[in-house]
């Protein structure tokens, strides 16, 4: 029982915490770029506003188009039931593994990809066109990536990954962690569209990728897509804390160690939305016919991973 | 390395609102409490250019600028009027951008508001009579504040802004 | 006379009185008495299938029909799981067509394609029966050429020829192949049985030539890239029903007999069969899905996909044979579970796609999905239908699809407990191409859906499209809930497969094990997922969702147009096209499209400023295959000229070539060994 009680506790501290982790990142770039910026609790308000607002739906769109709010929500969201932020292992470890993080995000993709086309802009069609080349491209590291980690685990198994991590201290600087690290970080950049892949702060809608997608979402739903794309964020930024550095996850459920692994899952998030800001303020947006370079670079580093795990077992 | 040098040692430019700036931090305050209940301190805007000179353009782009940074108000840009709350039109409304600009304040999901930016919004300015223009912004869509200037100064725009929030809850039964 | 027995006989009559109904009978009367034959002898097949693999029967029947040998029928599990296979898109297939092709009435012979789409459906079963050289090698004939019947329907067009064409040369090519593998397997004895085949003791030689002989015959079937040519050529131009049951099924019968031969006859063999497999498996795959992704054709968009999941499939089978040869025989087990299971599936949602294909043809008149779009409010539930096979296809969980990539992925990772430096390099790469391809597939279905069904109808006849009648929907109903079935239930569908694969080759009987409580294990590989629970999730915060938003959030919804940056009027033309979607992509791998492109601009005549009209066109034409099919042909051309100067068109010079070779095959057999 305390297991889902945990469960719970988790996915709403990940919901909870995924604007904030937004403005998180937004304070710092403006802090970067000498401004004083928005409070880090400028998206709470943005969401709370857009709930309010009423929605302007297109009369060509179908219901694809108001199923893919929820769609994308619902699996985002279902994706933070099986990733470990707090503790291992979590009671849901069994029902999804790795794997199924990825193609659950996936399907969210999809439904948002095929939202972007049913209003019949041809705007909202090339976010589609672009968005699922990259998460095509971006998909091959992520295996890869996931592969590298198995093979130290033995399994695909969230739980089992972080746990032998964290028997194992000396894995987490061996060279097959530290390429599948940064593999993980570049597709990690591509899949939540940040800068180089795509800019989250543009107004051209020659540049968007994920932006063009959602251009015709209004009220509630847009909402909702925004959320879920926090709630994307700050799982990528768990995955990439937790199964690289799991030091912090509880292994049991006392107080002591559950408070513990949430200060630690803060610092974590603080650290990569630092490191992400930093980046984003030092490289500018590559162009479309560049980015399939970047991920390439990212997939060799994965398989560096591998094959040097391989042959360091 | 030598950006993140430069950006420590430049610091922060963003001027606070200076004691020349007292009505806006007045109004500022006076809405804060109304607008919040709306729009929760967190506008969206749409800008228009509705055949504007592009003069009053690139004070708007000062409100973005580390100097006058509209953001920390919780003001930022959009790129789509479904996201929007406020749409800032500039220019006198010419032919081609007629029907443009009354889609668009179709397109924005209410509660809404409508800041005409520029001389030329409210006068038509010295495009007054010219065969390309159908005339003030208000003759087409309802406007809720004017802010005057050839062009307006970012300072006073922000004040159009914030004056627009201002009048949200008595609009917000016209939807 | 045992159940299963009373299934078979069902079967071949239930077909026999179709293909018979279907000749005799003109009209309404035919068409529908045809297909009712042939969906109750699917359901007998299905019927059959299940009751097998259920009850563990091993069904034997000999029957003195062929020359030489006989008939000779034998049920065990893996045949016992295609028979399910071919039931369930047959039966499926059937029913749809009943109402698909009665727009061929008046037009072309629907009495031939009744009468061959039974011959079609009996001969799936009896190939999968086969238990002699003989009779596998007569039926797989047979099943040939009524598909090459079924796509010759509508032979008024040259583009159907060809494709008959083509199909008829490279399965027949295939044939070859097969017969001269079976002649090795046999020693020689073309009525050997499958059990003497088993117990034959092979020099290693003859038996690698027996795989690879056989890796050409069931891969020309299969589609297995570079033997795929006639595959998108020929699965379009036939009725879809007949699409749906080729794509679906009888490419599939290169998979089983592949892994009849490789595995169950020969009984496994030395790694690199299973990496040649897992090798043209995976570039089968990735090809497939990168040309799919360029075809604006929505069933030759299918075909291609057709080729990717066979590539699927066979990375499982190449997976299984390369850990047995390691010695793993628990991970092997999974590898031919993953393919195995993907063949079922891929059955499922391929059948359902071009059935859905077929819908859109039906009411469109038309494959080409730049004169689509908006069809999902003119065909709602083809609609639905389509996009569960979509993302079906597109292994989204929790969906079928997803379940057997996901242990095609599993089976892969498994291979890390190979302690070997090809491994590592191999399976890492392996994995990459199966996630590219996945990762492809789904932008490619986004775009076939996307196109099709969705925005503003981009042509008059896609916007006065009907809903299908309510046969075609029924027939497409079934796959979908046989797609959300084996989805959502891998925990039941893999131990099954694992028991009917058990003693197959001398793997041990269900070494895998994957419970409710979710987790599979197999020494080597770990891992969990349970798509039921993850369905069961979405489904609850979904609604969660839903609720909470009725409850807190605004509730207005105004109706307003396309936002288009105000732009005066929104047509179907200022749409996204398949082609602007496809084209990063394309630029991306301009390097293996290798695109022609033709841009003619006229300008107005007064001034090089004003343009008149402007025509682009760029095309892809596969150039490995003209690299490797030219001069193959020629080679065929030449040979053909000069086999020519023997006919001279004499009767006297044709009885002396006779006699000749008949003097030549006495001495020959008489001749002492």
């Amino acid at each position: 029982m305390t297991g889902f009680l945990l469960e719970a506790a988790q996915v709403l501290l990940a919901l909870a915490l995924a604007p904030g982790l937004v403005g998180l990142i937004r304070w710092m770039k403006a802090r970067l770029q000498n401004r004083r910026g928005a409070p880090v609790r400028q998206p709470y308000l943005e969401l709370r506003k857009l709930f309010r607002k009423e929605v302007v739906l297109s009369t060509n769109a179908s219901w694809i188009f108001r199923a893919a709010p929820f769609v994308v929500f619902a699996s985002t969201v279902a994706v933070g039931f099986l990733v470990p932020l707090l503790a291992v292992p979590l009671p849901f470890d069994e029902v999804g593994d790795l794997l199924v993080v990825v193609y659950l995000l996936l399907l969210g993709t999809f439904f948002l990809a095929l939202a972007g086309l049913d209003p019949g802009s041809a705007f909202g069609g090339m976010g589609s066109s672009r968005e699922m080349t990259v998460a095509a491209l971006a998909e091959p590291t992520l295996a890869v990536a996931i592969f590298a980690l198995a093979l130290g685990a033995g399994s695909t198994n969230l739980g089992q990954i972080v746990g032998r991590t964290m028997a194992d201290p000396l894995a987490a600087v061996s060279p097959g962690h530290l390429l599948a690290f940064a593999a993980l970080f570049i597709v990690m950049l591509a899949e939540t569209g940040r800068l180089p892949v795509d800019n989250p702060a543009t107004h051209l809608e020659l540049t968007m990728i994920h932006e063009a997608m959602v251009l015709e979402y209004s009220g509630r739903y847009l909402a909702l897509i925004e959320w879920a794309a926090a709630l994307k964020l700050l799982i990528f930024f768990a995955l990439l804390g937790n199964l690289f550095v799991p030091w912090g996850v509880a292994a049991t459920l006392t107080p002591t160690a559950l408070s513990l692994a949430v200060g630690a899952l803060l610092v974590k998030l603080v650290v990569l939305a630092a490191a992400v800001a930093i980046f984003e303020t030092r490289v500018a947006k590559l162009r479309l016919f560049r980015v399939p370079e970047l991920l390439s670079a990212s997939f060799v580093l994965a398989l560096l991973a591998v094959t040097s795990s391989f042959l360091l077992r | 390395m030598r950006l993140f040098a430069k950006i420590l040692k430049v610091g922060l430019v963003t001027e606070p609102l200076g004691p020349g700036d007292d009505a806006v931090v007045r109004v500022a305050r006076a809405v804060e409490a109304k607008a919040r209940k709306l729009l929760g301190r967190a506008v969206a805007i749409r800008e228009v250019d509705a055949g504007s000179c592009n003069g009053c353009e690139v004070e708007i782009t000062g409100l973005m600028s580390p100097v006058y940074d509209s953001e920390r108000f919780g003001i930022h840009f959009v790129a789509s009027p479904r996201h929007a709350d406020l749409l800032l039109v500039t220019g006198p409304v010419t032919r081609n951008m007629e029907i443009p600009l009354l889609k668009t304040y179709e397109a924005t999901p209410d509660p809404k508001v409508v800041v005409a930016v520029g001389d030329c919004a409210q006068t038509c300015g010295v495009f007054r009579g010219s065969y390309a223009v159908v005339g003030s912004v208000d003759a087409i869509i309802p406007v809720d504040v004017f802010v005057g200037g050839c062009p307006p100064e970012p300072a006073d725009i922000l004040r159009g802004i914030l004056t627009a929030l201002d009048r949200l809850p008595v609009r917000k039964g016209r939807a | 006379m045992t159940i299963a027995s009373w299934l078979l006989y069902i079967i071949v009559g239930a077909h026999a009185l179709g293909a018979l109904a279907a000749l005799g009978l003109r009209g309404a009367a035919g068409r529908v008495l045809g297909a009712t034959g042939a969906g109750a002898g699917s359901l007998a097949t299905l019927g059959l299938g299940a009751w097998c693999l259920g009850t563990g029967t091993v069904l034997a029947i000999t029957a003195p029909i062929l020359p030489l040998t006989g008939l000779a029928l034998r049920v065990d599990g893996v045949s016992a799981f295609f028979l399910i296979v071919a039931g369930v898109a047959g039966a499926a297939a059937s029913v749809y067509g009943a109402a698909y092709s009665a727009h061929y009435e008046g037009r072309y012979s629907l009495r031939l394609l009744g009468a061959m789409w039974n011959v079609l459906l009996l001969s799936l079963p009896i190939q999968v029966l086969a238990d002699n050289a003989l009779t596998f090698l007569m039926t797989w004939e047979v099943m040939s050429l009524s598909a090459y019947f079924l796509v010759l329907t509508e032979h008024d067009r040259r583009e159907t020829v060809r494709a008959a064409n083509w199909y008829l040369v490279v399965t027949h090519a295939g044939f070859a192949a097969l017969v001269a593998a079976f002649l090795l397997l046999a020693a020689g004895d073309p009525t050997a049985s499958f059990a003497a085949m088993r117990s034959a003791v092979l020099a290693p030689g003859t038996r690698d030539a027996v795989f690879v002989l056989a890796l050409i015959g069931f891969g020309a079937k299969a589609g297995i890239v570079p033997l795929h040519v006639w595959l998108p050529m020929a699965h379009p131009v036939a009725p879809s029903h007949v699409s749906a049951l080729m794509s679906g099924v009888v490419i599939k019968m290169g998979v089983y007999g592949l892994l009849r031969v490789s595995l169950d006859l020969l009984g496994g063999g030395p790694a690199w069969w299973g990496g040649l497999a897992l090798g043209v498996g995976a570039v089968s795959a990735l090809l497939g899905v990168l040309y799919a992704l360029m075809e604006h054709d929505l069933k030759r968009l299918l075909a291609y996909h057709s080729i990717e999941n066979v590539g699927i499939i066979f990375m499982g089978l190449g997976a299984g044979l390369v850990f047995q040869s390691y010695g793993l025989p628990a991970l092997a087990t999974l590898g031919f579970v993953a393919g195995l299971y993907h063949t079922l599936n891929h059955a499922c949602f391929k059948g359902l796609l071009f059935l859905g294909a077929g819908s859109v043809l039906h009411a469109t008149h038309t494959r080409n999905m730049e004169e689509l779009g908006g069809l999902i409010h003119r065909m709602p539930r083809t609609a639905v239908g389509f996009l569960i096979g979509a993302a079906a296809i597109s292994a989204l969980p929790p969906l079928n699809g997803f379940a057997s990539e996901w242990l095609v992925f599993q089976a892969l990772l498994g291979g890390s407990t190979i302690p070997r430096a090809e491994i590592a390099v191999v399976m890492p790469i392996a994995v990459a191409m199966l996630a590219l391809t996945s990762g492809l597939a789904v932008a490619c279905f986004v775009k076939a859906f996307g196109i099709t069904f969705l925005a503003l109808p981009r042509s008059a006849e896609a916007a006065q499209a009907q809903e299908a009648p309510l046969a075609m929907q029924i027939g497409m109903g079934a796959l979908v809930l046989a797609c959300v079935a084996l989805g959502l239930a891998p925990f039941f569908v893999v131990p099954v497969l694992g028991s009917a694969l058990g003693g197959v080759g001398g793997l041990p009987t269900a070494s895998v094990e994957f419970s409710l409580g979710t987790s599979f294990r197999v020494a080597g590989a770990v891992g969990q997922m349970s798509p039921l629970l993850v369905a069961l999730g979405l489904a609850l915060l979904i609604g969660l969702t839903l609720g909470s938003l009725r409850a807190f959030a605004d509730r207005r919804l105004r109706p307003g147009d396309t936002w288009g940056c105000g732009r005066i009027g929104h047509t179907a033309r200022m749409e996204y096209t398949a082609t602007a979607f496809a084209e990063p992509l394309r630029r991306i791998f301009a390097e293996l499209y290798r695109p022609t492109q033709d841009l003619s601009i006229d300008f107005h005549p007064a001034s090089r400023y004003f343009v008149e009209s402007i025509e682009y066109r760029s095309a892809i034409h596969p150039w490995f295959e003209q690299a490797l099919y030219t001069p193959v042909l020629r080679l065929l051309r030449g040979a053909a000229h000069r086999v020519r100067r023997l006919q001279a068109g004499s009767l006297h010079l044709y009885l002396t070539y006779m006699t000749i070779v008949l003097v030549v095959l006495l001495i020959v057999a008489r001749w002492p060994r």
